[in-house]
């Protein structure tokens, strides 16, 4: 009876502490689906349940500023920094991992703390180095310089995921013919599909969300991306928040990347865990 | 087909050398057999013949060709892995015509070939399932069939079955065995069995810490080996070793005094040994058997009996630091405590001088160890 009554509190506590994470975790976002639902003065009323519906805001959202160019320009990033990171890092990770040659660790852990530096900390050279190569306020430069945030990670996952697959897989495909790269095209790239999703998906959402960069390397509104778009939204006077259309964009925006991990989140998990335990 | 040659090759992991410069001449179509203990360079030396080693120093010949630079696919080598390395993500059919397709040949010619491998390997049932719906020794079969499509001069076997259980690994020796009749393909082939070796090998090698010890047939190796290490290392349970004495030595025989002081005579090649040289006498467990202990060769504590069924196995403890093995009838009524004489035939002795090299023996009548010879 005892037992019982404990395994009953266990259960309703494990659920409890579910509950509040999930609270934590979509409330934010519940909210504002809710909002951009809202106009006029009921925006600034506090509300937990939908009152009123409109699309007016998500209509003007595309009105005010070129938002279809700015949607267009974050997809072509991001998908541009996700080729471009999964390209360099299965070919990196190739080299530090099969390859041997001096100053491999050292080079590791380069490229690790690349990632260890503000954003803030390399703005201005960066901004230098992207007008030097004629890139500033274009699609290009954005991505060369979110290559510095996905890069690490990118390269040290698949490392590690390409270290543990076995030695003799590729001497196998050695044997039959197979040069370097048809080893990782045919080979490994066929392996490596879990970790490939899980990191390219990163690096999506690091460049989706990315705000400093973007900020800083374009200039013109048709140059915009999202983050920085919606930052911009400004109202009809100095003095007025348009938080219906900033609450509408912020939907827009977030839904690519909730459907993106629906559809990945079991290659997702089997890519983090991939390697914990022997398969 | 093609013969395999290796010149005085060596190989150098950064500053520390491996193998010691190699010699060895494989004849086209033969089964040769790499044994030795773990570590001594029998991978590498197969890695070398592949391709996946670089050539320190010494020349590797293919079928008369040099082989040094050229890239593995080139040397028409086909590799079966001690842990199979197949394609996770590809069917069993795929697997095989991998390497088939990377050399361009037409989709009719893959299919032909992969289809007759399969039908030689039982696998045409399973040509649709990935490897990790297969049991070991499918899998095995998909790896072998793997090298067979290439149609490779030489095939190169690393411990290829190590990794199935015993049942299965007598199966697969003896379709392995058949494969090699049927191709008549040079086979070189790495193991650690000694059952595998003595089996299936034409000519046998025995590698020591990067150096060729022996190179002979399994009879030769287990009746003439050139030293202790090969007469230890051939044979299961190992050879005993004890030592003795010459009292008098000529080119029929040698006399010699076991320190049990016991006298006997062997028939084996004296020269080179003088009276008063201490010798090793080498006498495997297979040849002794259980004497009263006045006739016996020595007498000990009998300290083990283990019972295998066909026949039981003794450890005497005869004064010196190893236990000395002999191999009884399934029946011995033996017990441990007792103490017991040990005899053996003077011809199926062995002896080994001073600088551990053997003594020809002299008495040995063997006819299928005759017939293996006479072959070669
Ligand atoms: N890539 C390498 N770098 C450095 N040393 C190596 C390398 N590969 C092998 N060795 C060394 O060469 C020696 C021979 O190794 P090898 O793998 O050929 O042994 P083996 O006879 O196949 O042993 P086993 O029976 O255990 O498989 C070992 O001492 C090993 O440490
Ligand atoms: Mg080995």
């Amino acid at each position: 009876m005892n037992a019982k009554a404990w395994k009953y509190l266990r259960k309703a506590a494990f659920w409890l502490l579910v509950a509040v994470i999930v609270l934590f975790a979509v409330f934010p976002f519940y909210y504002a689906i809710l909002t951009s639902f809202e106009t006029g003065s009921a925006l600034f009323e506090v509300n937990y349940l939908p009152e009123s519906f409109s699309l007016i805001n998500y209509i003007s959202v595309f009105k005010g500023q070129p938002f279809g160019h700015n949607i267009f320009n974050s997809i072509f990033v991001s998908f541009l920094v996700v080729a471009l990171s999964l390209l360099l890092g299965v070919t990196a990770s190739y080299a530090l991992a099969r390859v041997k040659f001096a100053g491999r660790g050292l080079l590791l852990i380069t490229i690790l703390s690349v990632s260890m530096f503000p954003q803030v900390a390399v703005l201005s050279g960066m901004f230098e180095l992207i007008r030097g190569l004629g890139l500033y306020n274009s699609m290009f430069g954005l991505a060369i310089s979110y290559m510095m945030l996905t890069l690490p990670f990118t390269v040290w996952v698949l490392t590690a995921f390409m270290r543990d697959l076995p030695r003799e897989l590729e001497e196998a495909a050695v044997m039959d013919g197979a040069t370097p790269w048809t080893v990782i095209r045919r080979v490994f790239l066929p392996v490596m599909w879990p970790a490939m999703v899980t990191t390219g998906l990163l690096a999506f959402i690091a460049a989706w969300n990315e705000f400093l960069f973007a900020l800083t390397f374009t200039l013109t509104d048709d140059k915009r991306t999202v983050p920085v778009a919606i930052a911009l939204i400004s109202g009809a006077s100095q003095h007025e928040m348009p938080w219906g259309n900033i609450m509408a964009a912020s939907v827009i925006v977030t839904l690519p990347l909730i459907v993106l991990v629906l559809i990945f989140q079991r290659r997702i998990v089997s890519g983090l865990t991939a390697g914990a335990v022997k398969g | 087909m093609a013969d395999v040659v290796l010149k005085q090759i060596r190989k150098r992991f950064g500053p520390i050398e491996t193998i010691h410069g190699v010699d060895l001449n494989i004849r086209d179509g033969e089964f040769c057999v790499f044994v030795g203990p773990s570590g001594c360079g029998k991978s590498t030396l197969l890695r070398l013949i592949a391709g996946l080693e670089d050539i320190s120093d010494g020349e590797l010949r293919i079928g008369g060709d040099v082989v040094n630079d050229t890239v593995p696919k080139d040397r028409g080598v086909a590799m079966v892995f001690q842990s199979y390395a197949l394609y996770p993500h590809m069917s069993v059919f795929e697997n095989m015509a991998f390497g088939l397709d990377l050399a361009k040949h037409s989709k009719d010619e893959q299919n032909a070939r992969v289809m007759a491998a399969a039908k030689t390997l039982q696998l045409e049932e399973l040509l649709d399932r990935k490897p990790k719906e297969l049991s070991g020794g499918q899998r095995q079969r998909v790896a072998i069939g793997r090298a067979i499509v290439r149609k490779p001069r030489v095939f190169l076997f690393d411990e290829p079955l190590s990794n199935l259980d015993a049942a299965l690994r007598v199966q697969m020796r003896i379709e392995l065995a058949k494969l090699h009749e049927k191709l008549n393909t040079t086979m070189i082939y790495v193991t650690h069995d000694q059952v595998e070796a003595m089996t299936m090998a034409d000519k046998i090698v025995v590698l020591r810490a990067g150096t060729v010890e022996q190179v002979g047939t399994p009879l030769e190796l287990y009746h003439y080996p050139a030293n202790l290490f090969v007469a230890g290392f051939i044979g299961s349970p190992k050879m005993n070793f004890i030592s003795a004495k010459i009292t008098q030595v000529s080119q029929q025989s040698v006399t010699l005094k076991l320190e049990s002081g016991k006298e006997v005579s062997l028939p084996v090649d004296g020269s080179g040994l003088a009276t008063a040289d201490r010798v090793t006498v080498g006498i495997r467990p297979e040849h002794c058997s259980i004497a009263d202990q006045d006739t016996a060769l020595f007498t000990g504590t009998v300290e083990v009996v283990e019972h295998l069924g066909e026949a039981g196995l003794v450890y005497v403890r005869t004064g010196s630091d190893e236990l000395f093995v002999a191999r009884v009838a399934g029946d011995t009524a033996i017990k441990t405590g007792e103490t017991v004489g040990i005899q053996a035939a003077e011809q199926d002795c062995y002896v080994f001088d001073t600088a551990d090299m053997a003594k020809r023996r002299l008495a040995v009548d063997n006819a299928p160890l005759k017939a293996q010879m006479a072959l070669n």
